[in-house]
């Protein structure tokens, strides 16, 4: 490592982003997800601070980013992909195979986990995936920690020639800590690809004894003495033990240390869950009676314990679902040492204010005229800031990236089966997702004969996990120009034949162009219709000082019927329970005046203020 | 010296930032800083809390009742996180009314300055001033110029002072 430079504040994915470029990694790819977007940005930022030479990438989805790391690796050089977790199942067809092949130069897979979940679609436990893949896994407790292990992935990836995981949880993405940076390594590796079609073609003759290869190296990487858990508390004589890692572990700590009991019970943590080091395995449960295993979210280290005596979440003596916090794990530690609770009174949860779309967010308004104009419609959307669309009851369907396309051909089959009198789909998709894994099914769709109307809300960025560019945007991660790929040239070279194009804020065009779509598609040669509501999204400050801007107010005549609030829900649109009427709050209303075509009783009032015109 | 803090509020009223310059007032003190924050959908002005532990700490989480400081920028969000402060713990609230805490109108004082993006600077001053926190005014002084934006440098010290003074 280089000379060491003094401690900065980073948060768990900046001091990641930062052990990468340490590390002498010249290519990081990924995919945006909370809570794994800042690790690419950091890499930007520190990359550039040292100017080291990192090819670093906004990929199109996380199956391609692994792709591309995968190739680089294979060239001698180091290498690396981040992605959150349901990212991983994009990637799964890479992943399960790179194990068998292996790498060249080291290859670490940041895989970040939301334990909760706080903004993913389930709570999958990557380290279960990992084990799944037999490729190893390290489970960092702090940002310092995850860093360190960026470095230790490195070098157990080239030792053995296996891509390693690093399976960070939201807790520790987004936590920040004094982390000690140092002059990043430099390798000068150069590009040498050797071929090898036996590794790496790979066909099923060639298999078997890559698999078996692959057993080996598990089998030693799970006796290394460096990864033998470590004791953090007690003194190796107490009855009880606790096997913990992540920051379940730390959490534990702290919660002995606040009931004086650090003294009295083992306390085991686990950086390398998979594979679990095999002495280990043997010495705990021939040394302990009480056993407790907390870890976050699946059993991992549990089951690889083989152990029916084990108390964890498969006994349930820890919930098998849900974030283990510290009140999660404080009562679970108070069970099994017996110790009674300091008579913490059970705080009822109250229900904090529920997200909902920035005022004057396009999406708002699509939603408004789509379900206004299709009453009886159904309404498949997708992944994105728009999946809040739900409380304008504009979404009635939330899968997995890209879904909503093929999901709508299906409900279509079903229905059209029944006879013609079937009701108007209608699919959002944003523009970063349509990329990711909607065209293959908007192929699809057109291919077999689906009808429905797909509306890509185009407001060029990633908006949900803090605007990074789309291919369409043309700028590459460090914001250099790369080459722009056009939406609807895609959407024309999948064979559809209505293809309109409307800024949503014009309800009024937007709805006329809705029912054209509805039209198209119940025609004789119908099919796929595709509307692109183009507007940029309003934490895009640059594009928002072209936007025309409204002084927006609400009239006596409202009748306080509370519509606007219900159908539109402008966070800027304010009740007010004394007057039982709304008004407009001005510091957060951005003047789109959307919401004038809302109330019924034209009781929105709006007033020209400069801006284009 | 430990000191746990957490700050509550809406996605969008700056408790990133306050989370940040307290994580910065820490490590200036050569303190052990470990904090946590809401990202992601939560944030699109959903209710939001960051937590701050200062000084010999291994997770980034507070438990419930265990915070010696809560920040508000909201009264609303008492009921929501209050839980979190100790029984006997302060808690600093941005409120029009009175209640069973230390409130201060910050956000009239940020609008007298002429940005509600103010607010947080306010209360965090006047947290400063009531000696709910760690750090002293000069280490938080210096924190909020070199942390912020340049261009929001000189209504953050100002929101700042104001909470000083109040
Ligand atoms: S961030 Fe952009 S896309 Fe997301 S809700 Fe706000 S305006 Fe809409
Ligand atoms: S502004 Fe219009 S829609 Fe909203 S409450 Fe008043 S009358 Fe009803
Ligand atoms: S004009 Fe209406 S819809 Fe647009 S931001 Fe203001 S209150 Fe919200």
């Amino acid at each position: 490592m280089g000379k060491e430079m003094k401690r900065r504040i980073l948060m768990g994915n900046e001091a990641i982003g930062r052990g990468l470029v340490e590390s002498g990694c010249t290519l990081v790819s990924s995919y945006p997800g909370t809570p794994a977007s800042e690790i690419l940005e950091s890499v930007v930022a520190f990359a550039g601070e040292t100017e080291a030479p990192v090819h670093i990438e906004w990929s199109v989805n996380e199956k391609v980013a692994y792709e591309v790391a995968l190739g680089h690796s294979y060239t001698g050089k180091r290498s690396a992909v981040a992605m959150k977790q349901v990212g991983l199942n994009v990637a799964s067809d890479p992943f399960m195979r790179s194990a068998y092949l292996g790498v060249t130069g080291g290859l670490v897979v940041v895989v970040a986990d939301d334990p909760g979940p706080h903004s993913s679609q389930t709570e999958q436990d990557s380290r279960f995936f990992a084990q799944f893949a037999r490729i190893p896994v390290f489970d960092p407790s702090d940002p310092a920690e995850a860093k360190g292990m960026v470095g230790r992935a490195f070098e157990l990836s080239e030792r053995y020639e296996i891509p390693v995981m690093l399976r960070p949880t939201t807790r520790v993405c987004h936590a920040r800590q004094g982390v000690s940076c140092q002059t990043p390594q430099t390798l000068s590796r150069e590009a040498h690809f050797k071929k090898d079609p036996g590794r790496w073609v790979a066909t099923p003759q060639f298999l078997t004894d890559l698999h078996r290869r692959l057993n080996d190296k598990i089998d030693e990487i799970a006796c290394l003495k460096e990864m033998y858990p470590v004791r953090i508390t007690g003194d190796g004589s107490a009855a009880h033990c606790i096997v913990s890692s992540g920051v379940a572990c730390a959490n534990t700590y702290e919660i002995l240390e606040d009931m004086g009991l650090l003294e009295k019970v083992d306390l085991f943590k686990v950086d390398l869950p998979y594979p679990l080091n095999r002495n280990f395995i043997g010495a705990i449960n021939a040394d302990y009676e009480k056993i407790l295993v907390i870890e976050e979210t699946s059993p991992t280290i549990e089951m690889q314990m083989a152990n029916r005596a084990i108390k964890g979440r498969t006994s349930k003596d820890v919930p098998d679902y849900g974030e283990l916090t510290p009140e999660v794990i404080g009562k679970v530690l108070e069970t099994f040492l017996n110790v009674p609770g300091k008579a913490e009174e059970d705080v009822q949860e109250v229900k904090g204010v529920r997200p909902s779309l920035c005022a004057g967010c396009p999406h708002r308004a699509a939603f408004y005229g789509i379900s206004t104009t299709f009453p009886e419609g159904i309404f498949p959307s997708d992944i994105g800031c728009y999946t809040l669309g739900m409380n304008l009851g504009g979404v009635d369907i939330c899968h997995c990236m890209g879904a909503c396309i093929s999901q709508g051909a299906g409900l279509y089959h079903a229905y059209a089966a029944d006879g013609p009198d079937y009701p108007t789909i209608v699919v959002t998709i944003g523009d970063s997702t349509f990329f990711h894994a909607g065209i293959p099914g908007l192929i699809n769709a057109v291919f077999t004969g689906a009808r429905f109307i797909i509306v890509i809300l185009d407001n060029s960025t990633t908006a949900m996990t803090g605007n990074q560019p789309t291919p369409q945007v043309g700028l590459l991660a460090d914001g250099s120009p790369g080459n722009v790929v056009y939406i609807p040239d895609l959407v024309r070279a999948s064979g559809v034949k209505f293809l309109k194009e409307c800024d949503p804020y014009d309800l009024e065009s937007f709805t006329v162009l809705l029912k054209d779509a509805g039209r198209f598609c119940r025609s004789d040669e119908g099919g796929v219709a595709v509307i692109i509501a183009k507007h940029p999204c309003m934490m895009d400050r640059e594009a928002q000082k072209d936007q025309r801007c409204y002084r927006v107010t609400v009239t006596e005549a409202c009748t306080g019927c509370r519509v606007c609030i219900k159908r539109f829900e402008c966070p800027a649109l304010i009740f007010d329970e004394e007057s039982k009427k709304v008004f407009v709050d001005q510091n957060g209303c951005v003047g789109c005046c959307v919401c004038e075509a809302v109330c019924p009783v034209g009781a929105i009032a709006v007033q020209k203020t400069g801006g284009e015109e | 010296m430990k000191q746990q803090i957490i700050i509550s509020g809406n996605g969008g009223q700056g408790i990133l930032f306050v989370t940040r310059l307290l994580a910065e007032a820490g490590l200036e003190m050569g303190l052990d800083v470990l904090t946590s924050e809401t990202h992601g959908m939560a944030m699109r002005g959903g209710t939001v809390i960051s937590h701050v532990k200062v000084g010999a700490f291994r997770s980034p989480l507070i438990r419930r009742g265990r915070a010696d400081t809560g920040l508000f920028l909201s009264d609303s969000n008492v009921a929501i996180h209050g839980a979190f402060v100790k029984p006997y713990g302060r808690r600093i609230v941005n409120t029009d009314r009175t209640g069973e805490y230390e409130g201060i109108d910050a956000a009239a004082c940020a609008a007298q300055l002429g940005s509600l993006l103010a607010t947080n600077l306010v209360l965090l001053g006047y947290a400063v001033l009531r000696k709910a926190l760690f750090c002293d005014e000069a280490v938080m002084r210096a924190v909020i110029k070199k942390a912020s934006r340049p261009r929001q440098v000189d209504l953050n010290l100002r929101g700042f002072e104001k909470g000083l003074q109040l």
